[in-house]
């Protein structure tokens, strides 16, 4: 071996034992684990169970359509509120402000909405001032979609911004120039060049949201009962390890899809900056 | 009639003022250039022209109509931009197609048009080709046919060649100018490239620190530059601090010359101007000056020789005949060699005198 293979190697291991251990060796052992019945035998029966099962294909249709939900919302706030910001003169603090929420707990933030949406709350409050009267808010399945949405805003403006600041300005100019308005400067060339942003939102929302679990328990009240909900379940509570992780290989199935459908290599290249 | 038209226009950002009071006015069916350093203004003008920004005082007309606050999209002017600003997201068609799509053209009309601009810049088997297979130089034609497919008044170029390598940037000089004759609009080209604005205009615009200095053509920008920073900025030059003694008679450090200036106060302190190549070196003997050889420097087309005279002063030669370092020469030149420019002279002040005193010039003929 020459040194410089031994230097390439002593480098790269570290990525290769992480890539290893954090990454293949859990994928390997849920693959394994989901074939694997109570009785530790090698079986199909966890799949069978799962396909066979009305509770789980209503349970996966109903994350996938949550999933959906909370994407959609997120996106329709990120794309304008992402173009605002980049349009401003000090973007870089908005965009600061933007961000500074992920710093902050998920669990914390997830018991702040409880506050703010109990009974005795400030909405509530505040409707009742108005003589609205006072509303069930909390444990709805709005208010689930309302937080999930919140919480995964950040993850949606950031590419999204990235990829309306890395248009050039000239080509702007240029659609102006050629007379398009404003609007058709939009749909025609802005639009175009920031998919590769959108398409990596959608992917960085729409993949947690398919498996989140605390939120649906905290702010959905369990009514809301999802792939990630289901997988928590047989881990903690019914100890069924097997099926669990049946689930969780059909969420990676899923991801895939979206992963696919989205394209984003390719997007990224479209959309990325030229000289 | 005037296609175009600046009357006293002032634009700044923020705290600097870019553009101080430009007015000028630009003839259909010709080729212009406004040639400036970096941060003359030249590129705001030509955003104002595209509409791009709004001046902050003054007017502009566009075919007699004041187009201040027109935006963009409703003008008759098409730009090629200096990073040409192709669309990454669209073919080199789609490109060219892209205003005509706007207008809601027929699609054969489309097909016709961006073909027929394709072909123009030489681009005609292209139409079905990604950006990036194309080269730098080819990119820079698709900018130009984009522009010309919308059939602009007036076409802009901002620097359209900077990006360009030597050969590469002569062979697109002569190009624009057929280019320019073929369609016959009106084109403004922006660059700081001295040579290329003498090579391709038919009227020159010198912009420095928000003013124009001089416009006119490149010959009598050339040959009758205006004041010090005309003289230095276009072409090469020796300018030398000097006195009028009267009508035709300059004095150069402490020796008088015939020249071909009047009309300017006896005892005035003028500059004058020898361009490097009017200047021939002879014999010590023979010459109006004795100078030694400081250096010599191949340049191709030429030698770049400078020289100091006895009395200490430099002087810049551009000669095909070569020299020796180090030699005893004699410097000589004609009358009309010499260009005196007065200080602050307007180009109005200039114009009138020049008409003065070569209208004696033919009375005595």
């Amino acid at each position: 071996m020459t040194k410089h293979n031994f230097g390439r190697l002593f480098f790269t291991l570290p990525y290769y034992l992480w890539l290893l251990l954090f990454v293949i060796a859990p994928l390997v052992l849920i693959f394994y684990q989901s074939f694997l019945g109570l009785d530790g035998h090698l079986t199909v029966q966890n799949y069978l169970t799962y396909a066979r099962s009305a509770t789980y294909l209503k349970m996966t249709l109903n994350s996938v359509w949550y999933a959906f939900l909370i994407t959609a919302i997120t996106l329709m706030i990120a794309y304008p509120l992402a173009y605002l910001i980049a349009q401003l003169k000090r973007r870089d603090f908005w965009l600061a402000l933007m961000i500074l929420p992920t710093w902050i707990n998920l669990l914390l933030k997830t018991y702040a909405f409880i506050g703010i949406l109990s009974q005795s709350g400030p909405l509530n409050a505040l409707t009742k001032a108005l003589g609205l009267g006072s509303h069930q808010l909390l444990f709805t399945d709005a208010a689930f979609v309302i937080v999930a949405a919140y919480i995964e805003l950040p993850f949606m403006v950031l590419p999204i911004y990235n990829a309306i600041v890395g248009i050039r300005p000239s080509l702007i100019n240029a659609s102006l120039d050629l007379g398009a308005s404003r609007v058709q400067t939009f749909w025609r060339v802005i639009f175009p060049l920031t998919k590769g942003g959108v398409e990596a939102g959608i992917q960085a929302v729409f993949i947690p949201a398919l498996s989140l679990f605390m939120i649906t328990r905290l702010i959905g009240g369990n009514r809301v009962i999802t792939l990630g909900t289901a997988i928590e379940e047989h881990f903690l509570t019914t100890q069924n390890w097997g099926l669990g992780s049946t689930i969780g290989v059909v969420l990676v199935v899923a991801m895939l899809i979206v992963m696919l459908l989205t394209d984003g290599a390719n997007a990224v290249k479209k959309g990325g900056k030229r000289g | 009639m005037a296609i175009l038209k600046f009357a006293g226009v002032k634009k700044g950002f923020g705290d600097t003022e870019i553009l101080k009071d430009i007015s000028f006015e630009i003839e259909e069916g010709k080729f212009y250039t406004i040639l400036g350093p970096s941060g003359s203004g030249k590129t705001t003008i030509l955003r104002l022209i595209a509409g791009f920004d709004q001046p902050d005082g003054g007017a502009i007309y566009f075919d007699g109509k004041q187009i201040n606050d027109l935006p963009a999209n409703k003008r008759q002017v098409n730009t090629v931009f200096q990073d040409y600003a192709l669309f990454p997201n669209l073919n080199v068609f789609e490109n060219v197609a892209f205003g005509l799509r706007l207008q809601r053209m027929k699609k054969r009309a489309i097909q016709l048009r961006a073909q027929e601009a394709l072909a123009l810049v030489h681009l005609g088997g292209y139409a079905h080709r990604e950006l990036d297979e194309l080269s730098g130089g080819q990119q820079q034609r698709v900018a130009i046919a984009r522009a010309i497919a919308n059939r602009p008044k007036v076409l802009l170029l901002d620097e359209a060649l900077s990006a360009l390598d030597h050969k590469l940037r002569k062979e697109m000089q002569t190009e624009l100018r057929q280019l320019q004759r073929q369609l016959g609009i009106t084109f403004i080209f922006v660059t700081h490239d001295q040579e290329e604005a003498l090579a391709m205009s038919d009227q020159i615009m010198i912009i420095n620190e928000g003013y124009i200095e001089q416009s006119g053509t490149p010959v009598d920008i050339y040959d009758e530059p205006l004041n010090h920073f005309v003289a230095d900025f276009i072409g090469e030059s020796n300018i030398i601090p000097a006195t009028m003694v009267k009508d035709f008679v300059v004095e150069i450090n402490g020796k008088q010359f015939t020249c071909v200036d009047a009309g300017i106060t006896p005892g005035e302190a003028v500059e004058v101007v020898l361009r490097p190549e009017d200047l021939d070196i002879t014999t010590v003997e023979s010459g109006k000056l004795a100078a030694t050889v400081d250096s010599q420097l191949f340049r191709g087309v030429d030698y770049q020789i400078m020289v100091h005279d006895r009395d200490g002063h430099e002087w810049k030669i551009n000669s095909i005949h070569k020299t020796t370092v180090g030699k005893e020469i004699g410097i000589t030149f004609d009358p009309e060699d010499i260009h005196v420019m007065r200080k602050g002279e307007s180009q109005a002040a200039f114009n009138a005198r020049l008409a003065s005193y070569q209208e004696v010039d033919h009375d005595q003929a």
